[in-house]
């Protein structure tokens, strides 16, 4: 896995703002560089999923760790 | 590649700060997603798109609202005070008291104002359409709304939704 070349700290946000930051901050971004999305909305893992598979950017990982949720995304197109 | 296909068309009819929650939230997320989105804004929708959002909640008619306090400890913030509705409707002033509440309890949470998911949704290039016959009927000036709105009737809406995925009345 990559290292992400981008840090999108999205913590206390909740519903929709993460994915709409999250797409924001790809838009910045070249194709195929990485950007790693902190949140503690517990609706963003389904919803990052859901996020992945419309665009068809790639989630590297979607994992939680003590009340935080962490999304590795690849930028693809 | 975007997803170029995938097409959202909404129509707000409601311009309550609770109501006016989903059609922004739904367009945001949409747009987030790379589908293309247009709003509708009729009725009591369109002063959603002024530029001053001065928009109030009202517990009247709406037994299921929570009634819930944004602050103190977290027991007494999850209390939901059974307050008959027809009591809080009828206080004088009680319309402001749920306003505060509700946008205090939503920025306790981390919701977003309407006019940041407003500004995220011009942003993402969201058509905004605002009701010609509604500004006729109320009386509203095209200088009363925000630059980024376009003015259309019901064949404009329906000419961008006749190939939306998705459409919803809210």
């Amino acid at each position: 896995m990559g290292i992400p070349s981008k840090k999108l700290d999205c913590s206390g946000m909740m519903c929709p703002m993460p994915v709409v930051k999250t797409a924001k901050a790809l838009k910045e971004m070249v194709i195929g560089e990485i950007l790693e999305m902190i949140s503690t909305d517990p609706g963003a893992m389904p919803d990052m999923k859901a996020w992945a598979n419309q665009t068809k950017h790639e989630l590297l990982a979607a994992e939680a760790e003590g009340g935080k949720f962490r999304f590795v995304i690849k930028k693809t197109h | 590649m975007t997803n170029g296909t995938n097409k959202l068309a909404l129509i707000a009819s409601k311009g309550t700060l609770d109501w006016a929650y989903p059609p922004f939230i739904l367009a945001t997320a949409a747009a987030a997603m790379g589908w293309q989105v247009g709003i509708f804004f009729t009725f009591y929708g369109l002063p959603l798109l002024k530029k001053d959002l001065s928009l109030t909640v009202s517990p009247l008619g709406n037994p299921a609202m929570p009634m819930k306090m944004p602050f103190g400890p977290a027991g007494f913030q999850n209390v939901n005070w059974p307050i008959p509705n027809v009591l809080m409707a009828g206080i004088p002033g009680f319309e402001n008291v749920a306003t505060s509440l509700m946008k205090k309890t939503f920025a306790n949470k981390g919701v977003a104002t309407i006019g940041e998911l407003r500004d995220a949704a011009i942003e993402q290039d969201v058509r905004l359409i605002g009701c010609q016959m509604t500004m006729d009927v109320f009386g509203f000036d095209k200088e009363d709304f925000i630059e980024q709105a376009e003015i259309g009737g019901a064949a404009t809406f329906l000419e961008f939704a006749s190939d939306a995925n998705v459409s919803l009345f809210i």
